[in-house]
């Protein structure tokens, strides 16, 4: 009897499992893809950290791309289709990312990512997002991951100026106007601040002293700031996020520290660091963005502080027709600049976009996309990295003034070059871009 | 009795491949995070519930097992064979749960917890220390290694699908979740079990009956923990990753209220825990949503709900959900 | 030796707000035997209801008051209500439910407040003291706090053992059934306490909050360093929790400065260990622990 119902079991659970040998295969691995597309909808998403300590401007770029998507929807959209744009929140921690990323991917079955954002938590679902032969489009990171290696991560492209070109440029001009300094680094933890430091180095090596670094989520930085002015820093090179330069702002304060301050864009928008030095203090700290005038930053793409630009007007047009609310900023900014690049990339791919096909579309016609940046980007088949250049700008008054022209270069030692050509695109008269598709 | 638990494992084996080969990639996601949460739920409601001893530091033994994993994963080519990657980091986890047990065998209530509150947030620190081999806060990529031909032969053959990366993981953690469970239930149910009942109830009555209090509390802890690091080996092949932000001061305390609500002590509160842990937040954030709350402000419902119902459980029903039940089931029978 | 001052005032500021959250753990531990582990995000709770009236306009003190005063409600509700019933009963349920109260509180406050990091003011400026050529690492916030704590120090021993009151709550805390007998309101005088204890831990909050960034998590390390402090002086001990606070404020400074800040909580773990299989009772306890 017992070993009946021993044998009996074994059998019932090989048929049973057998039994089940019912399922197809799953069709995301087929050739032209066209997962999250429908003829009248295409479905993209992203993750970004609404809270958390990155969130403070970071969270408002994902209402830019909103903004500009309905505002293209309500012209017909692109080839008939209307965008649909996911956000979901990572809160700038990577294990997160990786979560939300699944959803994405595996439930909301998105077309394409487009602007994840941040370093640290992209770098964590870079490789699933390959390995799925998902686009990844448009990375809201500096970080040279995104593409200077095409062949491990086809799928991947960035799009604002990569961290070691910035280092590049910064250097260069530290090294020509302030060739007696002495230069501390101060470095968010990652590949944001690694790939800046090497851009530096090609310039400063010798007239770097000190290297402080911190975790985003430790918001004390009084060790570091005590680091940098016990080396005897009278110049500081920051690749942070805006958080830390108002906590940097703020720890030297308090322990006399005053070199002159040199914050990577990613960290140096006046208005959202003014706001958060605002309350800082009673009376001792009045004007938080005065705290900010004599730094000195770079800028790639035409800020709320110069209304003329015809690009911001286009911007201030969409915010007011489609903005949600709350006025216009420069991270809506860039999230708009980021969404009127992904128009021109999915005009490009055709009238039936496929996964491949963008990816594609993208290495052909990338480069000569006219968009809102200073620079062209740098897109081909053998470099998927974004912008070529910015402008080092000096802050007074909340508002960058321009040391230099736009200078463009490209990482490893390409020399820095003036390239003014891109500064002059200005938008289609209906603020929609008109791309054909590539061959 | 080892022949009733075979039953219920090749059983349960026989629930886990319908249910993995009949569910979308996305469920099969979340099934794997399940399996890892019941194995480590599994340890904690033994250490907390049979032994009395209430850690607050398992997320943290969680993470020496999952960067334990990712780093024999670091170099794709050479790496071991996946089982054993896990069963080495089982066992790194145990070698520090007995250090950590050593030292809390002599703490109770309230310092014990404090004291593994206080490991909870140092560990997170150390491979932010060490950034240039752990990692930093980036924390270390994890490539899943590519499936064995034979198994994915072997699973076709047998249920007609492909096994997707996703899948196996889930399989894996599911072989984990039975094979553990099995371990533990034998555990409990031996004299080592009851002496550690012993040894919780009563502590004079159990040294004077000759029970070496120390060794049993080690041994209890080190169980515990080599769950723990089997969990988070897991935990790390599934995210991709082991990064700090992983195991934060909030896992450890969901794991442990995961646990009282199942509850204390019981193997299938801890399943019924850990399928709340994966699968609640998700539905309730559905809810607070259609209710007109943000994403983000619903996504705090889950952790809301978490902590009113710990609350509630340890004011009216400290034997948990499971206990709960099981009064219930005894009551009916006994009118 | 700028580098050692400025970590030694740093050390010294801080240990007073890890004083200041080491006393309120004292304050309940000395009325019911609990160890609060949900006291951070109940100090939380209190700043960031200061942060909505200061963002609506009002003045810094008035937030202050209102949040101190909201302190002294929430603990005494908390007592009062939920904490009650697992007096006195399992160690392990104590924890667990305090435990479950953190959570609660955590998720309550990022729903209503939202999860924004958010910055808080802080009076009396946050410029160093200019001393010649050099500056002090010492604010004019650094110093309102060290005196806020003392002051409250002082109060809590005058209560305690100047007033009819404190001889009340610290019958009640001794021996329950004596002080019944005695005719003391043993539970108001345990409402009492958590209350008490409730706004000395706002008032820690506070002073974390003032001149950095306010968010749901903020004082989650606290509770750690705090209970560190509070074990380190001896649980039983207020006196003990301030010296507790400095010291360890001290020490975690000069490791965060000269070893990496990353190490600090492993320190605070490295000093808690050494305290409890060392000298279990702190450095001020009168009490022998019972050893098996």
């Amino acid at each position: 009897m017992k070993r009946w119902s021993k044998a009996g079991a074994l059998v019932l659970v090989a048929a049973v499992t057998a039994a089940c040998g019912a399922g197809g295969r799953p069709d995301d691995a087929e050739p032209g893809s066209t997962v999250g597309i429908t003829d009248t909808t295409i479905k993209i998403g992203a993750h970004f950290p609404l809270t958390g300590v990155a969130a403070p401007g970071y969270s408002e770029i994902p209402s830019g791309h909103k903004a500009y998507y309905d505002y293209v929807n309500a012209h017909g959209g692109v080839n008939g289709r209307k965008i649909e744009f996911v956000v979901r929140d990572d809160a700038y921690n990577p294990t997160n990312t990786s979560q939300v990323t699944n959803e994405l991917v595996l439930n909301d079955e998105i077309f394409a990512m487009v602007g994840g954002l941040g370093t640290p938590t992209h770098g964590a679902v870079v490789d699933f997002l390959n390995d799925s032969k998902v686009p990844d489009l448009f990375v809201s990171s500096g970080s040279l991951q995104w593409g200077d290696d095409p062949k491990e991560k086809p799928f991947t492209f960035g799009w604002q100026p990569d961290y070691e070109i910035e280092g590049k440029i910064i250097g260069d001009w530290v090294k020509k106007n302030k060739p007696d300094a002495k230069v501390g680094l101060f470095l968010q933890d990652d590949d944001f601040g690694r790939d800046g430091e090497k851009g530096a180095r090609r310039y400063l090596d010798d007239q770097i002293v000190a290297v402080a670094k911190y975790s985003p989520g430790n918001t004390d930085v009084a060790p570091q700031m005590a680091q940098l002015q016990a080396a005897g820093v009278d110049l500081v090179l920051g690749f942070n996020v805006p958080s830390y330069t108002a906590l940097s702002q703020l720890v030297s304060l308090r322990i006399g520290f005053k070199p002159t301050w040199f914050y990577s864009n990613v960290g140096s928008d006046p208005t959202l660091v003014g706001a958060l030095l605002a309350r800082f203090s009673e009376g001792a700290v009045t004007d938080g963005a005065s705290l900010l005038d004599g730094v000195l930053t770079t800028e790639y793409l035409a800020g709320v502080d110069a209304p003329d630009d015809p690009w911001l007007k286009l911007w201030q047009k969409v915010w007011s027709e489609h903005g949600a609310d709350g006025d216009l900023t420069n991270y809506r900014v860039y999230g708009m600049s980021q969404a009127y690049t992904f128009v021109q990339a999915l005009q490009a791919a055709g009238p039936n976009p496929t996964r491949e096909g963008i990816v594609a579309a993208v290495e052909k016609a990338g480069k000569s996309f006219e968009g809102p940046a200073v620079a062209p980007f740098r897109f081909t088949g053998k470099s998927h990295l974004g912008v070529s250049g910015m402008s080092v700008v000096e802050i007074n008054n909340g508002v960058g003034e321009e040391q230099t022209p736009v200078l463009v270069t490209d990482i490893g030692d390409a020399p820095i070059k003036e390239d003014e050509s891109a500064s002059k695109d200005s938008p289609p008269a209906n603020g929609i871009p008109n791309v054909k598709p590539a061959e | 009795m080892a022949r009733r638990q075979l039953l219920i494992a090749l059983g349960a084996l026989v629930v886990v491949v319908l249910v993995l080969e009949n569910t979308s990639q996305f469920r099969n996601a979340q099934f794997a995070a399940m399996a890892y949460y019941a194995i480590a739920a599994g340890g904690l409601t033994v250490l907390t519930g049979l032994n009395g001893q209430l850690s607050l530091g398992h997320g943290a033994l969680m993470a020496v097992g999952a960067y334990t994993t990712a780093l024999m994963l670091q170099d794709k080519d050479a790496a071991l064979p996946l089982v054993l990657i896990l069963v080495i980091a089982t066992v790194v986890t145990l070698v520090v749960g007995a250090l950590v047990g050593v030292a809390a065998a002599r703490l109770h209530g309230p310092y014990l917890a404090g004291a593994t509150l206080a490991l909870a947030v140092a560990i997170p620190g150390i491979p932010l220390y060490f950034s240039e081999t752990l990692g930093g806060e980036q924390g270390l990529n994890v490539r899943t290694p590519p499936i064995p031909d034979w198994l994915a032969d072997a699973v076709f053959f047998v249920t007609g699908q492909d096994l997707t990366p996703i899948r196996y993981l889930a399989y894996l953690g599911w072989l984990g979740v039975i094979v553990v469970f099995v371990l533990l239930a034998n555990l409990s149910r031996s004299r080592v079990g009851r002496t550690w009942q012993a040894v919780r109830d009563d502590e004079v009555a159990a040294e004077l009956a000759g029970i070496n209090l120390g060794r049993a509390r080690v041994l209890a802890f080190v169980v515990s923990a080599g769950c723990a690091g089997l969990a988070g080996g897991l935990m790390a092949l599934s995210a991709r990753l082991a990064a700090p932000s992983g195991f934060t001061l909030t896992l450890s305390l969901l794991l442990l209220s995961a646990v009282v609500l199942g509850g204390l002590g019981s193997l299938v509160g801890a399943l019924v825990g850990a399928a709340l842990l994966t699968f609640l937040p998700q539905v309730v954030t559905g809810f607070g949503e259609d209710a007109g709350l943000t994403d983000v402000q619903a996504a705090q419902l889950a952790p809301l709900i978490y902590g009113l119902v710990t609350v509630l459980v340890v004011l009216l029903a400290p034997a948990g959900l499971a206990g709960g039940l099981r009064k219930l089931i005894q009551w009916r029978r006994s009118t | 030796m700028q580098q050692l001052l400025t970590t030694a005032l740093t050390g010294l500021t801080l240990g007073m707000v890890y004083a200041a959250f080491a006393l309120a753990l004292v304050l309940i531990w000395r009325a019911t035997r609990i160890v609060n582990f949900a006291q951070a995000p109940m100090a939380m709770i209190t700043t960031y209801l200061a942060l909505v009236l200061i963002d609506a306009g009002y003045s810094y003190w008035l937030g202050f008051a209102v949040a101190l005063l909201s302190g002294l409600v929430l603990g005494a509700a908390l007592e009062r209500f939920v904490v009650r019933h697992v007096e006195g009963k399992s160690e392990v349920n104590a924890v667990i439910l305090t435990l479950g109260l953190f959570i609660v509180l955590h998720a309550l406050a990022a729903l209503i407040f939202g999860s924004r990091y958010r910055s808080f003011p802080a009076p009396f400026g946050l410029r160093g003291f200019q001393v010649g050529d050099t500056t002090i690492a010492l604010t004019g916030f650094g110093v309102f706090t060290i005196v806020a704590v003392g002051v409250v120090l002082v109060g809590l021993v005058l209560l305690f053992r100047g007033t009819d009151l404190g001889l009340r709550m610290r019958a009640s805390a001794f021996n329950q059934e004596v002080s019944r007998l005695l005719g003391v309101k043993v539970g108001r005088m345990l409402t009492l306490g958590w209350a008490l204890a409730a706004l000395v831990g706002s008032l820690s909050g506070l002073l974390i909050a003032g001149g950095g960034l306010v968010h749901p998590s903020y004082m989650d390390g606290v509770v750690v360093y705090g209970f560190v402090a509070a074990v380190l002086g001896g649980l039983d001990s207020p006196v003990g929790a301030v010296v507790g606070g400095v010291l360890l404020g001290l020490s975690l400074s000069l490791v965060s400065g000269y070893v990496g800040s990353e190490l600090v909580p492993l320190a605070a773990l490295v000093i808690l260990m050494a305290v409890l299989l060392g000298k279990p009772g702190g450095l001020f306890s009168h009490v022998r622990e019972r050893r098996v």
